[in-house]
Parts: C-alpha cells; sequence; structure tokens
C-alpha cells in the first residue's frame, strides 16, 4: 500500500530524516514508533505531500506519490486546529471538500458521520463553543469523512479522554475491517502496540527496525515465562531455576536458550501447587526499542 | 494550481468575513468615523485660545496711542510713568508686559526694533498678530504724518485670479477652482489607499498568523499547496475590500443624489423662506458651489475611477502579499510581528508624505518618481490622477506596479511556504532570508 525508498530530508542544518525506508503491507495497521524529535512527523508530512523528501521517494498503490492522492489519505496531525469562528457543519464541509467531494458528497458524508456519533445538533454551533473533547470527534470526522483508503494519525490519543479514546480506537478499527490502512505514529509506544499487526522503529531520523508484530516479538523474545498458581514451590526447586520475579502466587522464570516452556512445566508440575495459568511474557516494544539503542550505543 | 481548491478557500475567507457583524459595523461605521475625525482635527486646529494680554506701552515716539486700537486679545495701556515702575507692575502682575516704543527717526522709516518686556511668553501666532497690530498703526501714523489718503492707496492694491486655459488636445476647461478640487479629491483617494494597505493589510496578517497559532494550516496543507492558500486568502480578503469599497460609493452615489435633490427643492423655493433668503444673501457662495459643481463633472472620471480601482487592487496586493509573509513567518509572537512589520510600514508611511508634498506641486520629479514605484505608487499616483498626468507617466505607472505585485506576491510566496509550517524557530531577516533561497 505504502513504500518509503531511501527517504531523506535535511532542515536547514539538521537531518530529520536519513534514508529511511519501509514497506506498509496492504490493509495493515502500521505503528510508526520512535521517541519525540525521531522524524516521525517529517516523515508523514512527507507521506502527505505537505513537503517534498530531498531525496528518495514514496509509491502509493505502486505509484510514485503525487497531489491527486491526497483524495486517498486522511491525515490528522498531531497539533491539529480548527476556524474557531467557523460553525461545525460547514467547517467540515470545507474540509471535505478541500479533499475533492462535491458540495452534495461532502454534506451527506458529514451528515452522516455526525449523525453516526449522535452530534447532529451541533450542525450549526461555533467551534469556539465546543469542549475540547467535542472538538476532537469534529477533527476525527474531518479525517475519514472523504472515505480515504490509508489514514494517518499522528499521536492520536494525545489529549484525548478514555471515553473519546475508545470511541475512536471503535470506528478506526471499524474502519479498518471494511479495508481501510492506518498507519499510527507515536512515541507512546504502549498505547498503540496491541492495535498493530507491522511497525517501523525510528530513532534519530533512522529506521532501526520493521516488520510484522508477531516476527519483531518472537526474534527479540527473552524466553521469560510466567507461572500464576496457588500453593507453595518447595526451595530446593526454585533454587534449580534462574527466578526473575516471585511473589504470592507468581513466579517469573528466566530459560536457557535450548530449553523450553515444557521443561519448566515438567519441573513445577510436580510440586504441590494448582498452576492457574502459564505464559511466554514478549517484550514491550518500548523494551525492545531500548535494548537495540543501547546495542547500537555500545557497537 | 488546482483553482477549485483556491475558488474553495477565497469563498471561505469572504463569507466568514462579509457576514461578520463587525465587517457590517465596519462598513458603515468608518465613513461616519472619516467624517467625524476630520471634523474634529478641523476643530483643532482652527482652535484659538482667548485669554488676553494687558499690555503697557511706553511710547517715546508718541506715535501710537491713537491708533494702537484694542482687540480681543489685547489690552493696550498708555500709563504715564517711568520705566522702572512699568518693569515693575509688569513683575507684580499688573501688566503682562511692557512695550517700549522708540523715537522715531522720521516718518519713513522702515524699520523699528521694539523692546517687550515680560515674563509671559506668547506663542508664534500671538506674537506675530501683536506684530501686525503695532505695524498697523505704524501705517496709520504714517498716513497721517505724511497726509495721504488711505483710499487711494487702496487703489494700488490688484487682486489676481488665474484661470487656467488648455492649449493641448485637453477636453476641458480650467477654472480658478481646478486646483483645489484636484487637491481635494486626490488627497482623498490617496488617503484612503493609506488605510486601505494598512486595515486590509493587517487582516490579512492576522489571518494568517491565526491559521499558523491554531495549527488549522496542518490540516489544510494535506488538501492544498501553500501557494494556493495563500492566494487563496489574498483574492479573498481582497474581493472583501471591492465589496466594501462598493458599498461606500453606493452610499457616497445615494447621499450625493438625496443632497442635490433637497437642494433642487430649495432653489425652487418649496422650502422655508428664512433658509431661501439665506441662499439669496449668500449668493458669492452659491457661485462657488456652482462652479464646484462644474469642476466636479469636468474631471475625467472614466479615467480616475478605474485607475483607482487598479491601484487600489494593485495597492492591496502589493503590500497584502507583504503583511502575509510576515503573518506566516511569526506566528503568534507578536513582538516579532512588529520588528518585521516595520519595513513594510515604513514605505507606507514615505508614501502618505510623499503625497502630500504632491497635492502641493503635482510634477515635481519626486511626485513623478515616486507614482511609478510601485511601493509608493499605489498611494501617490491616485492623489495625481486628478491634476492629469501625462499618459506615459500612468502606463508606466500602471505597469510597474503589475510587475511590483507579481515581484512580491513571488516573493511572500517563498517565505510563506516555509513560514506555515515552521515552528519553534525565530524568525529573524537572517531566517527569512534562508527562506527564501530554499528550493
Amino acid at each position: 500500500m505504502l513504500r518509503v525508498q531511501q527517504v531523506t530530508k535535511r532542515y536547514s542544518n539538521h537531518l530529520a530524516v536519513d534514508r529511511v525506508s519501509f514497506e506498509m503491507p496492504d490493509n495493515a495497521i502500521m505503528g510508526l514508533l520512535g521517541p519525540n524529535g525521531a522524524g516521525k512527523s517529517t516523515l508523514l508530512r512527507m507521506i502527505t505531500t505537505i513537503t517534498m523528501p530531498d531525496s528518495g521517494q514514496i509509491f502509493f498503490d505502486g505509484e510514485p506519490l503525487a497531489r491527486h492522492h491526497i483524495s486517498e489519505i486522511g491525515y490528522m496531525p498531531e497539533e491539529r486546529g480548527l476556524y474557531k469562528k467557523m460553525k461545525v457543519g460547514e467547517h467540515l464541509i470545507f474540509l471535505a471538500r478541500l479533499k475533492g467531494l462535491s458540495p452534495a458528497e461532502a454534506r451527506k458524508a458529514v451528515r452522516a458521520w455526525m449523525e453516526k456519533f449522535g452530534i447532529l445538533d451541533w450542525w450549526n454551533k461555533k467551534i469556539q463553543e465546543l469542549s475540547k473533547g467535542m472538538q476532537q470527534k469534529i477533527q476525527f470526522i474531518a479525517t475519514v469523512v472523504h472515505r480515504p483508503k490509508l489514514l494517518i494519525f499522528d499521536e492520536p490519543f494525545s489529549g484525548l479522554d478514555p471515553i473519546n479514546t475508545n470511541l475512536i480506537k471503535d470506528e478506526i478499527l471499524q474502519l479498518h475491517r471494511e479495508g481501510t490502512g492506518v498507519i499510527f505514529s507515536t512515541h507512546r509506544m504502549e498505547q498503540v502496540e496491541e492495535l498493530c499487526d507491522y511497525v517501523v522503529l525510528i530513532n534519530e531520523g533512522h529506521n532501526i527496525l520493521e516488520g510484522r508484530v508477531q516476527d519483531i516479538k518472537e526474534a527479540h523474545k527473552k524466553h521469560i515465562f510466567e507461572i500464576n498458581y496457588t500453593g507453595q514451590i518447595a526451595s530446593t526447586t526454585l533454587q534449580r531455576l534462574d527466578v526473575v520475579e516471585r511473589q504470592e502466587g507468581r513466579l517469573v522464570v528466566h530459560l536457557p536458550h535450548d530449553t523450553s516452556g515444557n521443561t519448566l512445566l515438567r519441573t513445577i508440575v510436580n510440586e504441590p501447587i494448582e498452576i492457574i495459568s502459564f505464559r511466554e511474557i514478549y517484550p514491550s516494544f518500548n523494551e525492545i526499542f531500548i535494548d537495540l539503542v543501547e546495542e547500537k550505543v555500545a557497537s | 494550481m488546482n483553482w477549485d481548491k483556491v475558488k474553495l478557500i477565497i469563498g471561505r475567507e469572504y463569507l466568514t468575513r462579509v457576514r461578520n457583524k463587525t465587517f457590517i459595523l465596519g462598513t458603515i461605521l468608518t465613513p461616519i468615523g472619516i467624517v467625524l475625525l476630520s471634523v474634529i482635527s478641523g476643530l483643532i486646529m482652527s482652535h484659538q485660545g482667548n485669554e488676553s494680554y494687558k499690555i503697557a506701552v511706553r511710547d517715546e515716539a508718541g506715535a501710537l496711542e491713537a491708533f494702537l486700537k484694542d482687540s480681543k486679545r489685547f489690552d493696550f495701556e498708555f500709563p504715564s510713568l517711568p520705566k522702572d515702575s512699568l518693569i515693575a507692575g509688569v513683575k507684580t502682575g499688573r501688566w503682562d508686559g511692557l512695550l517700549v516704543v522708540p523715537a522715531l527717526d522720521s516718518l519713513t522709516a522702515t524699520e523699528v526694533r521694539l523692546k517687550y518686556y515680560t515674563d509671559r511668553r506668547m506663542g508664534l501666532d500671538l506674537s506675530e498678530a501683536l506684530k501686525d497690530k503695532i505695524a498697523g498703526a505704524f501705517r496709520q501714523y504714517k498716513l497721517a504724518g505724511l497726509h495721504l489718503d488711505e483710499s487711494v492707496l487702496k487703489r494700488l492694491n490688484t487682486s489676481i485670479s488665474i484661470d487656467p486655459e488648455p492649449v493641448g488636445k485637453q477636453r476641458r476647461n480650467y477654472s480658478e477652482w481646478t486646483e483645489g478640487v484636484a487637491a481635494a479629491i486626490g488627497g482623498a483617494m490617496g488617503f484612503f489607499m493609506y488605510m486601505v494597505v494598512f486595515i486590509y493589510g493587517m487582516m490579512v496578517m492576522r489571518s494568517a498568523m491565526e491559521e499558523k497559532t491554531s495549527r488549522i494550516v496542518e490540516v489544510i496543507m494535506t488538501g492544498v499547496k501553500p501557494f494556493e492558500l495563500m492566494l487563496g486568502k489574498l483574492l479573498g480578503v481582497g474581493a472583501v475590500g471591492l465589496t466594501q469599497l462598493a458599498i461606500w460609493i453606493v452610499l457616497i452615489i445615494v447621499f450625493s443624489l438625496v443632497g442635490s435633490v433637497a437642494m433642487g427643492h430649495s432653489m425652487t423655493g418649496q422650502i422655508d423662506p428664512e433658509v431661501m433668503r439665506q441662499i439669496q444673501t449668500s449668493s458669492a457662495v452659491q457661485a462657488n458651489v456652482t462652479k464646484i459643481m462644474q469642476e466636479l463633472s469636468n474631471i475625467n472620471w472614466w479615467l480616475i475611477l478605474p485607475m483607482f480601482l487598479f491601484y487600489f487592487l494593485g495597492g492591496f496586493f502589493l503590500y497584502a502579499a507583504l503583511f502575509i509573509a510576515v503573518g506566516s513567518a511569526v506566528g503568534d509572537d507578536v513582538g516579532e510581528s512588529q520588528s518585521l512589520t516595520l519595513p513594510i510600514v515604513l514605505p507606507v508611511i514615505i508614501a502618505i508624505y510623499i503625497m502630500f508634498s504632491v497635492l502641493r506641486d503635482p510634477n515635481t520629479d519626486l511626485a513623478v518618481w515616486a507614482s511609478i514605484f510601485p511601493l509608493f505608487s499605489p498611494i501617490v499616483m491616485p492623489a495625481r490622477l486628478p491634476y492629469d498626468p501625462p499618459s506615459w507617466q500612468i502606463a508606466a505607472s500602471a505597469l510597474a506596479l503589475i510587475v511590483g505585485v507579481w515581484f512580491f506576491v513571488w516573493l511572500a510566496a517563498r517565505i510563506y511556504r516555509v513560514g506555515i509550517l515552521m515552528y519553534g524557530k525565530k524568525a529573524t531577516y537572517k531566517e527569512l532570508l534562508k527562506w527564501l533561497r530554499q528550493s
């Protein structure tokens, strides 16, 4: 769906994005993850044709990215504003028409979304009369109203209350089920990792990791297992294990690379305990990211 | 360039402004404000104090006592006291000053130096008035002494009025009112242009600053190019200006029609006979009004009005482009915007000063070149138009303005496209130059 190839962007004297490449699979939910200042927003501005790369190329659906693709992209920037003096209805129609909808299409689509969110009675309210949470709903509608093939959210949940977060998350997932590709760009990796099936990790303008979430977690797993149980495990047994963490009824164990979870189970199954759950703990993207950055510093 | 999107931006800029209550109020109140302002400034300019000066005169020539008469501002006394006690009288406040008139060498002396002892100094106007008064008294004194007849002398004065007559292929005759009417119309148009540049320039600048600080621009930019947005804003606000201008022109026409109808009524005597008599007694005024009306109808409106419209649009686009560039560069930093608007405000102020000098003499080198130079011409040329400048100058000025608008819009676009998306960076002149060079 989206292919970024050796893209570089330089701002006066610092390199914001340095030869970044990745390929987003069709109909994926992709996380563009990295700390603040990693170059995510710069990258998004190029994908949304707001700015042009200094070198490198971006392909959308196999074609070199061009202005006419913007009608197929919906972008919700991190810093989002609206014209305070405009009325909700005409503001949304204005933004929809900027994305190429005809007046009639725009009106119909805006009405449909407002109805869906139960806010049709805001039509003639001025933006400045709305609360922050209400304005965020308007922002979201503005992003999706033209039925784009690719939705891009920069720090999507920052400043959202939990109810709006869930509402918008559900709507995004619904759109994804209907075939829309989604990019979440955020430094709050834990916020999106359970939503994404594909991630690109960015640090200091470089792309440091890319791949399917499951593959990455598999590759970076540390053979750590968690057992929840009732009863007591004999201390002689515990001494034979590499215990990472131990609480009442919970044990976290690190296993050597050549042993599997089954070996651990066999070791404790004869103890006078009842096992409630047993699972391998995969690292979070935060941990993977920190490991990768540290590795790089070390090398 | 996607014109559909530009039109969309124009529509938004235009409608949100025109539908606004402040637009409607501003359109109606501005003319009232201008009238009030000119009345008030007229009153202030013509205001005179009424405190009077009590002056003791020691007339050593014995020349003035019979001729120096009291006036509204001056009370003269001729006490026969020695000089020292007169000065003491000034010190104690009995008189405001002591005027010592020396004895005259002869009746035909042309220069007399008087001494005035005082601690209460007069302003420039008042001391001129005093000098005039004393000179007048001396004149009377000399006339009497030389046995001259005042009425004979009066015949030596000749009142001159110059009635210019055209010699070329000019279409019309001139009268003694031509220059005055031209100055009034030229001055009004020049001053109007000056206000247009500031009011609408500032409007566009504020609007760009708002878009940048509210971050709406990031959302808009996914739909349009920076240049399309900038152009849409300039054209939209320009259309607002045109609308306002059109409303004012309609108002002027309506009022002058109503005025002339009322006047027509008074002519046919259907109005209060008292007023009628006043009009008849002031037949000189009446004649002048007719002459001014004649002059107004003689003015080449078919040239002036379209050209005025042209300079209105040209001046607006040129300066609004500069203002919008500054607005995009500074965002919400008010202090920064002030230092960056200075180089834009400066030529406007210089232009208005040149315009005032043009009204006094419309054909100096300065007037000609300033009315061609595009940063000045939108203000200076309208002021020159009623004086029938040569057509080559109008053509050169128009051409230069078109090139100027093109150049400054191009310049502004290069700053705008970088500035509007740039946050957290101080917009210094050095930085702006860097943006200009960026491809």
